[in-house]
């Protein structure tokens, strides 16, 4: 796997004063992503992901270091990415349609009429939203509401996704559905994806690679490679052995990232 | 989740760092330092004209006049208790007619149109009828006051009894809880809020209309003394007086919302700030 | 069928309850102050929408609505300009607070020192005094516009002028209107004290006219034309409201389905 380097964070370190004390969020964050990966980043709660996927998306400027976005340095929201965030409910517009609410990014991207209503529909469609498009976001269920999410970020063709917790708040049968789309979606598309979680299970079902944080000030504790079969479906995948083996190693990172470990202990050596 | 203060730069902090003046908590006292400054230095200069504006200056000596007379205060205290008697009436009435309108669903159903009627229809049409009853007495303006200040709160109480949660209900009528009880443990805590908006919108109204009724009907209070001001000619006089509204109704504004954040501090956390009618 | 007529029945019920009371108990009364209600309605007519109708109540009107439109459009624009910039709404905040506390009608002395008290003195105040609900509600309403999509609008790089359109107009219309609201209504209040401190035509100041002439069933005319005057304006209001944040009621009902 040489495939070129698309996103490179380069020691970004986050700070902020909070009433006259210095709380480090982001401790010292090193990694590149590769084109065309699905990298998934868990950690325990307050571990600083979203103010990483912040500093990665041109939201928030580190403290030091920087991020490279196909070379350049990120200082903005940079064109080519694409954010799902966990509050859907809150990111899509209330006052237009699923369609509408798609179409914006594109109308801005200054693509013909035609184009966007082209990309609009596909998009729609390939999240199962086909029958949705005229609806507005409260009319529909919160599964339903973070797939036009999805969805808007799919037509927007952007080379990296990154996706913030983009299921915590939804329920888990409707999780699933939502896990197998994404996949499917990465694998017709071959973009980015970045997927930001809290739930081990998730990242190793989903990832290629799994990056697992430590407490605040945060860095990276270890990499857990995940040399399971490219097919993945819920029922076979959770239950191979190795799929149990590589949770389980990602689980005690986790847990020696609560104790404020640094390094990983390692305990559950899996090689 | 960790703190997000947005894309604050380096550049802010530094640059506040050497210049304490630029800190954006100097800000507010800039403002109304620039405020100040304009006030007085506008009608020196003749761009405003001074017969009709006078500097600043002048209208703080106006009130420093002001305040040592003792008809400044008396006036004052009337304009208060007038405000005060006049609030107090319309949130006791306000309040147990929205309890009483609210708990029961078809006596709302009822009301609602009369209300909805009622409501927009200005108080000071009355001032006329007012006048012919009670000529320039206070009471003119206590109905005035009253009339205008009592909607807020019947409407909001509404709301808030609308609002409530039903499965406390359910379970407080399971239990049966008398009638009295319920609205004590159920209704009632569940409505505060929404009556607490009503309240600060009310207050505010209730000033307005006492303000207004002294002025144009001639009750006795500050709103009085203003018009006076007007009709002889001492304009510094009147924009003193004119100041003394609104700092009296920036303080309330404050102990309304002191008020209603002391009477809430267990709810507000539960519940977000609705927009208020 | 049957839920439609009884919200229409319960529409009308204590409205025409009312009306039959007042008629029936006032009917003999030679009481001075409250003059029977068949005399009132049928003075009615003669009383406002002859002559008087062009000389008084069409110039209140009128001023009403100049007066009304040019808060609205200052209050809208000046609000989306504080609203958007943090520096400018913490320069401005306490001069604000002070400015909107002032009782509107206090200004009418004020105005009436520079602007006489013809018509432009009218307007101003009404303009005046209605300004400052809007210009609030319009500020509250661009920062109560929700973070996540604000920066969902950021990372799609929306534009500045599609941002402005789509997310903070249309996000602050809800608070804009009730600062409309609100504003209408001291708009209204306004615009019949003006009309009652110095005039020399409007409604107000007719309704004066009859009190001091103790024409009482004119007065009482006069009053029931203003109740009805305020409710017209609301309901119109509303009817403007319903249509521009229609998905607005849809977001809240769904939300207290929920």
């Amino acid at each position: 796997m040489s495939a070129k380097v698309v996103l490179d964070v380069q020691h970004v370190k986050k700070s902020y004063t909070v009433r006259g004390n210095v709380v480090e969020a982001v401790g010292d964050l090193d990694f590149t992503v590769r084109q065309g990966e699905f990298l998934c980043i868990v950690g325990p709660s307050g571990a600083g992901k979203t103010t990483l996927l912040r500093c990665i998306a041109g939201l928030l400027a580190p403290t030091a270091g920087s991020v490279l976005f196909e070379g350049s340095p990120v200082t903005e929201p940079p064109p080519g990415m694409a954010v799902v965030f966990q509050e859907y409910g809150r990111s899509l517009f209330p006052w237009m349609t699923v369609f509408e609410n798609a179409q914006l990014p594109l109308k801005e991207k200054a693509l013909p009429p035609a184009e966007r209503r082209r990309l609009v529909t596909e998009a729609l469609e390939a999240v199962g939203l086909a029958d949705a498009m005229t609806s507005y976001p409260w009319q529909l269920s919160g599964g339903m509401q973070q797939r036009a999410a999805i969805a808007r970020a799919v037509a927007y063709e952007p080379h990296v996704l990154i996706m913030d917790e983009p299921f915590a708040a939804v329920d888990a049968q409707t999780r699933a559905d939502l896990e197998d789309l994404v996949r499917r979606l990465w694998e017709r598309l071959g973009v980015t994806v970045l997927f930001v979680t809290h739930d081990i299970d998730e990242a190793v079902y989903l990832g290629q690679r799994v990056l697992v944080l430590s407490q605040s000030p945060t860095s990276i504790l270890d990499e857990v490679m995940i040399d399971l079969p490219h097919e993945r479906d819920q029922l076979g995948t959770r239950s191979l052995p190795r799929f149990v083996e590589l949770r389980s190693r990602v689980y005690s990172l986790i847990q020696d990232a609560k104790k404020g470990l640094t390094t990983p202990s390692g305990e559950e050596q899996v090689s | 989740m960790s703190p997000q203060p947005g894309t604050l730069t380096l550049d802010r902090r530094r640059s506040s760092r050497s210049n304490p003046l630029a800190s954006p908590r100097m800000r507010p006292f800039l403002g109304f330092a620039t405020f100040l400054i304009l006030l007085e230095t506008l009608p020196r200069i003749g761009i405003v004209n001074p017969a009709y504006f006078p500097p600043f200056s002048q209208i703080l000596a106006a009130l420093a006049q002001q305040v040592l007379i003792v008809e400044f205060w008396i006036a004052l205290g009337q304009t208060l208790m007038g405000w005060a008697l006049g609030l107090t009436i319309a949130v006791v009435g306000g309040v147990v007619l929205g309890l009483v309108l609210g708990a029961n669903r078809w006596l709302r159903d009822f009301t609602h149109s009369t209300i909805e009627f009622l409501r927009p229809i200005p108080s000071v049409a009355l001032i006329p009828l007012v006048v012919l009853l009670f000529g320039t007495s206070m009471q003119s303006t206590l109905v005035l006051v009253v009339y205008a200040s009592i909607w807020p709160i019947i409407v909001q109480v509404l709301y808030g009894v609308q609002d409530v949660d039903l499965v406390a209900r359910d379970t407080a009528r399971s239990y049966r809880l008398s009638w009295w009880r319920q609205i004590a443990s159920v209704i009632w805590p569940s409505a505060l809020p929404f009556a607490m908006t009503g309240f600060r919108l009310a207050a505010a109204i209730a000033l307005i209309l006492e303000i207004t009724g002294e002025l144009i009907i001639g009750s006795p209070g500050i709103g009085q003394r203003i018009a006076v001001s007007q009709s002889s000619g001492a304009v510094a006089n009147m924009y003193a007086l004119v100041a003394v509204t609104g700092v009296l109704g920036v303080a309330m504004n404050i102990l309304a919302r002191r008020l209603s954040r002391a009477s809430m501090h267990w709810h507000s956390s539960i519940r977000r700030d609705e927009v208020s009618r | 069928m049957r839920s439609v007529s009884r919200r229409v029945f319960m529409a009308i019920a204590l409205p025409a309850l009312i009306f039959v009371l007042w008629w029936i108990v006032s009917a003999d009364s030679t009481s001075f102050f409250w003059p029977p209600l068949q005399t009132i309605l049928g003075v009615f007519p003669e009383t406002w929408f002859e002559g008087r109708f062009a000389v008084d109540v069409l110039p209140s009107l009128v001023r009403l609505l100049i007066g009304f439109a040019a808060a609205a459009a200052f209050g809208i624009a000046l609000g989306l300009a504080v609203g958007t910039s943090k520096a400018l709404r913490d320069y401005s905040e306490p001069v604000l607070e002070f400015m909107r506390a002032i009782p509107p009608p206090v200004l009418i002395p004020i105005i009436m020192l520079f602007a006489g008290i013809g018509d432009t003195m009218k307007i101003i105040v009404i303009a005046f005094g209605s300004f400052w609900p809007i210009l609030l509600n319009t500020v509250e309403g661009v920062r109560s516009i929700d973070e996540v999509l604000r920066d969902t609008a950021r990372t799609y790089r929306i534009g500045r002028g599609r941002r402005f359109v789509h997310l903070v107009l249309r996000g602050a219309s809800p608070q804009i209107m009730v600062g409309a609201r609100q504003g209408l209504s001291v708009a209204v209040i306004l615009m019949v004290i003006s009309e009652m401190f110095a005039a020399s035509n409007g409604i107000g100041f007719t309704i004066v006219r009859f009190q001091r002439g103790f024409a009482l069933p004119e007065m009482w005319t006069g009053i029931i034309l203003l109740g009805s005057i305020g409710v017209a304006l609301s309901i119109g209001l509303q009817v403007v409201e319903r249509r521009t944040l229609r998905w607005y009621h849809g977001l809240r009902q769904s939300e207290k389905a929920r």
